[in-house]
């Protein structure tokens, strides 16, 4: 090698030079990150070590009328994990299955929670017994990802007795995630599902709070409290209802579980719901925090289909409830009075193209309007409908709001069936010479037909009879009462008809078996036929008959004859009147 | 030799940086969730204590001993290596490679520690023997042959860290040897066509480049149309030999140009490392206090990323004070290897210099992504036995050379 002082001296040099320009390059990168982008990295250092922990916010406590409580919180225990993947959360998950039991599909679930919010703790067990959460509790140390809170559950004190309109909660779904109606949901949260827990969602929600805890690479929890200042969550606000918890479980007692029945009960003057139930019933309680398997394989092969709402759900003909429909129709244009006798006396039957029967083969005489709505007599409603005419029947059933919901502040409320007009709805169904007008209105004017209603559409209906021809929108929560005029008739018509309808419940009339000491019930019984199947009972009514103060509907599936249903709705009635003159105990 | 201590700055300067070393693997230890790293500095104050101890041992070993002794300690690494290809074992991160040696289960060593000592005396040996600097490619087949195998060797474990290190060796001590940089540069001209085959364009104005410099520089006529064949084959074949990477090498090399690609894996560690660091300001979150050290996000930070603990603990100002020490040490390594009173030990020293200034660059520079993650340990900071005492074997030699050389003006008289 050339080994010159002189080479070796220039070598030397360069190697120093080089040896700086490398020792400057290093300092600058690292004067660049330590200092100039200092607060970049120490917000992501931050961000590292934190993690939110939600504090799920107690749900607003729901009341009835009198303070007593419908739903509740109870504590209960969330178990969630904190992991930094996917595959670290399937492992730690399979880890617990060692000591507590965790399914697959419970796996699955965690995995799709943690993908919608890696940074969220990913809710394992939403609702864990108490037994498993001391277990884990006790095996805390091998498990520090681990997260046990305690959140509030829901909870129902007399569950089945409200399952009608109360609904329950659950967790968010996938589904209901990707709807941008719930864009400020997250994972593992819970949410109404249905009834009144759906439809005041927003009012019972509450205010989710934070917690914040201090983690290592691994996710495993390293400080849990006073890592940084939590936020409390908020509670939401009662919710107080209009239901008369009192009513609402003699209403349930009534019903049994034998029946298959709806029953509504409102105030007709503000629409207010004291009672609402649908037989056979399901237990809320058991819905919270995700639907036992086995229990809705029950609830759903039941042949009695109990997750099927009686009240707002089931669409039926309204049968000889409709009468008083076709009345009303029948007095605001003037065509029938009470004592108006009609052309036909009713031998059991009468001819229009083919022979159409009155219920009462032996036929009721020659009666007028008052003695026909007590009688239910079919061939006196046949003749009104043909004087009346197909396109009159229709607009007046439109007019009597019979092809609208009722706006019960329930959800899935379904629509009721009526024709939309008196022409083309028939040329569609039938072809244009596959109808004949004369017919269907015979059918309409007895409730029968083209007609399906719901037992709180028709007890809405109901709450203008007993008024002053006004409907009053049902409200389980006290929104805004709306009352909207929907027959125009004189106060002596509205109270003639009241009469006639008293006479229903009286030794004269078809419910005479439902009458009750003391009180005048005024109403009209309704049984939808129901081939092959044995008919539907339907009463609808009110009481006191002078001055209305209870609108209740009953409705019984197979229920063969109108006064099966007409000997429960006078019950309920009766029991309302009576402990609404005793002094309201209030227990809030 | 009267000294007791022979370059005492030198020794002081290694000893400050092994102290500083240890208290870090110290600090590595302290996180939040105890592991075994907790003990390790224990474990690194002994090693360093023995290292010490070697390191003035090797510096009773005379130059002309070094130089009889160095064929025999070249051939035995060259076995040692061959036995670790055949029955070593890995640990830690590199699990599945073999670069221990593992004798009835124990773990000996790394050899390839050791290897880049003994190949810097070969290496130093066959070059101090010419006469003249190799001028022409056919004149460098021996020292190549000299790191050539070994590098085979270790690149079979594979280790690419230390085949890194030993490229550097070679290049530094040819610079030393007083090669010609543009000879220097044809040999590189293989590996910069390797890189630059990824673009098409780049590839091309380097390969006209090269024509320039090979018309210019005017080797024998065989070597420049080799050199230029060796060019167009490692240009076409390179996108080839990058299908034949594992998937965690080429993932290391493209993460490396972006680290976000693989935030969660491969990416992971130069994104927390970097985080670290640049958390740590001008003055650091306090010895023992980093908290991203402290959660387990810097990862390997006892070995290879405890730079990152420097960074994050002791801010920019430890960052300087650790650079500098290192600048310092390799100051006095080039004043040792330039008043060297022989060729061979002026050679040994710059050898050795660039053995740790390849290891800092590319350790220091890792951590901040500013060179590819290949695994290799920083001098005197990280864990390690087998590189503890190397590096100190490393000290004790130039102890010695620094000793046994003069002045400059009795360099002359060679």
């Amino acid at each position: 090698m050339s080994y010159h002082p002189n080479d070796v001296s220039r070598r030397a040099t360069v190697a120093r030079l080089l040896l700086g320009a490398g020792f400057l390059a290093l300092i600058s990168a690292f004067f660049r990150a330590q200092v100039l982008r200092n607060k970049e990295y120490l917000a992501q250092a931050e961000q590292n070590r934190f993690r939110e922990v939600p504090l799920a916010a107690p749900r607003g406590i729901i009341y009835d009328r009198n303070g007593r409580v419908i739903a509740e919180n109870l504590p209960g225990y969330a178990v969630s994990l904190l992991s930094p993947t996917a595959d670290s959360l399937r492992s730690a998950m399979r880890r617990l299955t060692n000591i507590i039991p965790i399914t697959d599909d419970q796996v699955e679930a965690a995995v799709r929670r943690w993908r919608k919010n890696p940074t969220r703790p990913a809710v394992i067990l939403p609702d864990a017994p108490f037994d498993v959460v001391a277990v884990l509790e006790e095996r805390r140390v091998e498990n520090p990802s681990l997260i046990i809170q305690s959140t509030p559950k829901r909870y129902y004190p007399d569950g089945p007795a409200v399952a009608a309109f109360v609904g329950y909660t659950g967790e968010v779904t996938e589904r209901e995630l990707a709807d941008t109606m719930h864009n400020d949901y997250k994972p593992g949260q819970q949410i109404g599902k249905g009834g009144l827990e759906r439809s005041y969602e927003a009012q019972l929600r509450g205010r989710e709070g934070m917690r914040y805890v201090e983690v290592d690479a691994r996710g495993r929890v390293v400080r849990d409290a006073g890592a940084r200042a939590e936020l409390e969550p908020e509670a939401a606000k009662p919710l107080r209802t209009n239901i008369d918890m009192d009513l609402q479980k003699y209403v349930v007692e009534l019903l049994g579980d034998s029946l298959r029945a709806g029953v509504v009960a409102l105030d007709p003057n503000d629409g207010a719901v004291l009672a609402l139930h649908s037989a056979p019933t399901y237990d809320p309680n058991r819905f919270v925090g995700g639907i036992p398997a086995d229990y809705w394989r029950e609830l759903n092969t039941d042949p009695r289909r109990p997750l099927y709402n009686k009240v707002i759900q089931g669409r039926y003909p309204p049968a000889s409830t409709w009468k008083l429909a076709t009345s009303a129709m029948a007095m605001e244009a003037g065509l029938v009075q009470f004592d108006d006798y009609m052309p036909q006396p009713c031998t059991g039957g009468y001819r229009y193209g083919r022979y159409f029967r009155c219920w009462n083969h032996r036929g009721h005489g020659n009666i007028n309007l008052r003695q026909a709505i007590e009688q239910s007599c079919d061939v006196y409603f046949y003749q009104v409908g043909l004087k009346l005419g197909l396109s009159r029947l229709v607009a007046g059933g439109l007019k009597l709001k019979m092809r609208e919901r009722s706006g019960v502040d329930l959800p899935n409320e379904t629509q009721p069936q009526f024709p939309p007009d008196a022409q083309n709805y028939f040329n569609e169904r039938y072809g244009t010479r596959g109808w004949v007008a004369g017919s269907v209105a015979l059918n309409l004017s007895i409730g029968q037909g083209e007609n399906a209603q719901t037992l709180i559409n028709m007890a809405r209906f109901y709450t203008a009879l007993a008024t002053d021809g006004k409907a009053a929108r049902p409200e389980i929560v006290s929104r805004n009462p709306e009352r909207v005029q929907i027959m125009n008739l004189t106060e002596a018509q509205m109270q003639g008809l009241r009469l006639a309808m008293a006479g229903v419940v009286s030794s004269r009339g078809t419910a005479n078996s439902a009458r009750v000491e003391g009180i005048t019930v005024a109403g009209k019984t309704g049984t939808a036929q129901n081939p092959p199947h044995p008919d539907h009972a339907w009463f609808m009514g009110f009481a006191p008959a002078e001055r209305p103060r209870i609108v209740v509907g009953v409705f019984v599936e197979y229920g063969e004859h109108g006064y099966v249903a007409a000997r429960i709705a006078t019950k309920v009635m009766a029991r309302y009147l009576k402990a609404a003159t005793a002094p309201v105990v209030t227990t809030e | 030799m009267t000294r007791r201590i022979p370059d005492l700055p030198l020794v002081l300067t290694a000893l400050a940086l092994s102290l500083f070393g240890v208290s870090m693997v110290y600090s590595a230890g302290q996180t939040d969730t105890m592991t075994f790293v907790a003990n390790l500095w224990k474990t690194q104050s002994v090693w360093l204590v023995v290292a010490v101890l070697a390191a003035f041992g090797a510096s009773r070993a005379s130059v002309r001993f070094l130089d009889w002794v160095t064929p025999f300690a070249y051939v035995l690494t060259l076995v040692v290596l061959l036995l670790t290809l055949a029955f070593g074992g890995g640990a830690g991160t590199a699990a599945s490679s073999k670069s221990w040696l593992v004798i009835g289960g124990m773990r000996i060593g790394q050899p390839a520690e050791l290897a880049k000592i003994t190949v810097v005396l070969m290496l130093a040996r066959v070059l101090a023997n010419r006469r003249e600097p190799p001028e022409s490619l056919l004149d460098l087949w021996h020292p190549a042959l000299v790191v050539g195998i070994p590098w085979v060797l270790i690149m079979l474990q594979p280790d690419l860290g230390t085949g890194i290190v030993f490229i550097g060796i070679f290049f530094a001590m040819l610079f030393w040897s007083g090669v010609n940089w543009r000879l220097l540069l044809l040999i590189a001209s293989p590996a910069i066509s390797l890189v630059l085959a990824f673009s098409t364009r780049l590839w091309g104005a380097w390969f006209l480049l090269l024509l320039g410099m090979v018309w210019l520089y005017r080797p024998y006529l065989i070597e420049g149309i080799v050199l230029v064949c060796i060019n167009v084959v490692t240009g076409v074949v390179a996108p080839i030999l990058w299908e034949k990477l594992a998937p965690y090498q080429q993932k290391r090399l493209l993460v490396f140009l972006d680290p976000s690609i693989d935030a969660k894996a491969s990416g992971y560690h130069v994104i927390q490392s970097q985080v670290a660091i640049g958390s740590g300001g001008w003055f650091g979150k306090g010895f023992t206090l980093g908290t991203q050290k402290r959660l387990n996000f810097v990862p390997e930070q006892e070995t290879d990323f405890i730079f990152a603990v420097v960074g994050e603990e002791l801010g920019f100002i430890g960052v300087t004070l650790a650079l500098t020490l290192f600048v310092a040490l390799f100051l006095r390594a080039i004043r040792i290897s330039s008043r060297a009173n022989d060729p061979y030990a002026s050679l040994i020293a710059f050898g050795l210099l660039a053995s740790w200034l390849v290891h800092v660059v590319e350790n220091v520079g890792m951590t901040l992504n500013l060179m590819p993650i290949t695994g290799i340990p920083l001098p005197f900071f990280s864990y390690g036995g087998s590189f503890m005492l190397a590096s100190w074997l490393s000290v004790g030699i130039l102890m010695r050379i620094s000793g046994e050389g003069r002045g400059r003006g009795d360099l002359a008289a060679i």
